[in-house]
């Protein structure tokens, strides 16, 4: 008995300690301690568990243990910067992975259900159900992001009707067997259907809405992880799912919000579809383009200077040469701001881990909200990659597909600098209204070939 | 339903209103690193694999228990040390000698 109340206590700690490193997280300068800390409480709940009397075979434990250690270790430790969206699609793989497996153990442990309360399945119906469609959508996820599944929306004729049916065959499945435990096959049945049901969901879903899903995702893994806390009636594994579940739930809104997509879009999974009725065409409009001579000289010239980065600036791994160039206005007298869209990249947060990577203080990275109001004192604002987040038909042309969405105002700064591989439009296809602006120059090219020319001509000024 | 489960919904609840206050308040410089760092935290389902894979309750669960305790696991030490690699580089500008942080 009272090594049960030890081991209540440790748990009890392990999640203060948890909610303390989330909250940590509000400061970059404590972050770092906060979640050491955080650290230091799933090590006391593992010790802990430990020590559970139910718990009396080591093998299978150190083995996993070390096994996952192993795995985890490089995962952790040399995964690239420039591979987090994919790194972190995977690890929501293996946290459903453990609740799923873990709910099929309790079930198996129940006699296949024979001695499982209504209650209890409930639990565990939820668990499985979570962790089965979060197991393979993450598999798809991360399939999209490392490029070997194709990254454009997959459709077919039905689509809707197919996934609507399948969720429901799925929740009724689910109903049954809250009320009769005991049907064996057909908890294996609604198993099958989740992980499909995983596949289908992220299918019909483009490159550019990844943020919302990788965010959806994250929050599925958190409430598998808490539904396991309610079948085998573990308070920490609750709370800590919780934590994930609102996290991820939250971040989704906040993409969503981003976006411009209703919450209930983003719910039933109906997003990504393409878009084909594009607004404005570009027939009879002129682009101007501009040498990268110019191109340094209005830079070193400059007093204020936005740099607005994209997707595109993390495919051309341009991070540090935008660092770079940026150092060298500062040399010249200029002052430099970051601006960045909440869905800029493939993930909540993607541009920012980018530039921190290449050392820029992230004292000078803005959101959206922060710096719209600066673009107009801008004289120059330097679009890398970017092209849905600053078109200014989301605010003027309610035709646009994007029309409602926030951007950034970079058509409001005096003159604006587009760094560009060439004048294809971007994801679904919109034209980009800001390209053909007068007050804009186009630099075409790769973007690190690009910036690594200005950085040269910058520094011979 | 049983108290138990009454009691379990409450904790539920009332830690899914605190996550949800405290991470209204991250900045969206720091999504990524939340990103991670809640799936750290979510991998304590270790303590449920644990159980699992060592309460010798036959083979099939053994080996369910080890996958569980091995997917876990990779999340825990992965995910904690890819945290704490991202917060490691974010930093501030310099500041002049002489003044503290």
């Amino acid at each position: 008995m009272s090594r049960d109340l030890g081991i209540q206590g440790i748990y009890l700690a392990s999640s203060v300690l948890f909610i303390l490193g989330l909250r940590s997280l509000t400061r970059p300068d404590r972050a770092r301690r906060g979640m050491q800390q955080a650290a230091v409480g799933m090590l006391l709940a593992i010790v802990g568990t430990l020590f559970q009397a139910e718990i009396v075979r080591f093998d299978w434990i150190a083995a996993g243990l070390i096994l996952g250690t192993v795995v985890g270790y490089p995962l952790g430790m040399f995964v690239p910067m420039t591979a987090m969206p994919q790194r972190i699609a995977i690890s929501h793989l293996f946290g459903a992975l453990a609740a799923t497996v873990v709910g099929i153990a309790e079930y198996w442990h129940g006699g296949h259900g024979a001695t499982i309360a209504h209650g209890q399945m409930a639990a565990l119906g939820f668990e499985v159900l979570f962790g089965g469609l979060t197991v393979t959508g993450s598999f798809m996820a991360f399939g999209k992001l490392q490029e070997f599944i194709t990254g454009t929306p997959v459709t077919y004729r039905g689509q809707n009707a197919i996934n609507i049916s399948l969720f429901l065959a799925t929740f009724g499945l689910f109903a049954y067997l809250i009320f009769f435990p005991a049907s064996t096959p057909l908890f294996y049945l609604m198993i099958a259907l989740a992980l499909c049901i995983g596949v289908l969901m992220v299918l019909p879903i483009g490159g550019a809405d990844m943020p919302v899903v990788v965010s959806l995702l994250n929050s599925y893994a958190g409430l598998a992880s808490s539904a396991t806390g309610f079948a085998i009636g573990n308070n920490v594994l609750i709370i800590a799912g919780a934590l994930d579940g609102a996290s991820g739930f939250l971040l989704s809104l906040i993409m969503s919000k981003a976006m411009n997509r209703s919450f209930g879009n983003v719910l039933f999974g109906a997003f990504g579809t393409p878009q084909i009725s594009a607004g404005k065409t570009a027939e009879g409009l002129h682009v101007q383009s501009i040498s990268a001579e110019d191109a340094a000289m209005r830079l070193a010239y400059a007093s204020k200077v936005i740099f607005v980065p994209g997707y595109g600036m993390a495919v051309a791994q341009a991070q540090h040469q935008v660092r770079e160039l940026a150092e060298l206005i500062e040399k010249k007298g200029g002052e430099v701001k970051f601006a960045i869209h909440p869905v800029a990249g493939r993930m909540p947060g993607h541009m920012n881990v980018l530039l921190a990577e290449a050392n820029v203080p992230y004292d000078q990275l803005y959101d959206m909200d922060e710096i719209n109001s600066a673009f107009p004192e801008t004289d120059v604002a330097v679009v890398i990659g970017a092209n849905d987040v600053v078109n200014p038909a989301a605010r003027n042309d309610p035709k646009s597909p994007i029309y409602g969405m926030p951007i950034l105002d970079v058509d409001k700064a005096k003159s604006i600098i587009v760094l560009k591989r060439s004048m294809n439009p971007g994801f679904a296809g919109i034209e980009n209204e800001l390209f053909y602006d007068e007050k804009t120059s186009m630099l075409f090219g790769d973007a690190k070939a690009s910036l690594t020319k200005l950085v040269s001509e910058v520094k011979s000024l | 339903m049983t108290p138990t489960a009454v009691i379990q919904l409450y904790v539920f609840v009332l830690a899914g209103f605190v996550g949800f206050l405290v991470i209204t308040r991250v900045p969206p410089l720091l999504h990524t690193p939340l990103m991670s760092a809640t799936n750290a935290i979510s991998a304590i389902s270790l303590v449920g694999s644990l159980v699992v894979a060592g309460a010798d309750r036959g083979t099939a669960s053994t080996v369910l228990g080890f996958i569980a305790v091995t997917a876990a696991t990779i999340n825990v030490v992965g995910g904690f040390l890819i945290t704490d690699r991202m917060l490691k580089m974010f930093r501030r500008h310099e500041l002049p000698p002489g003044e503290k942080k």
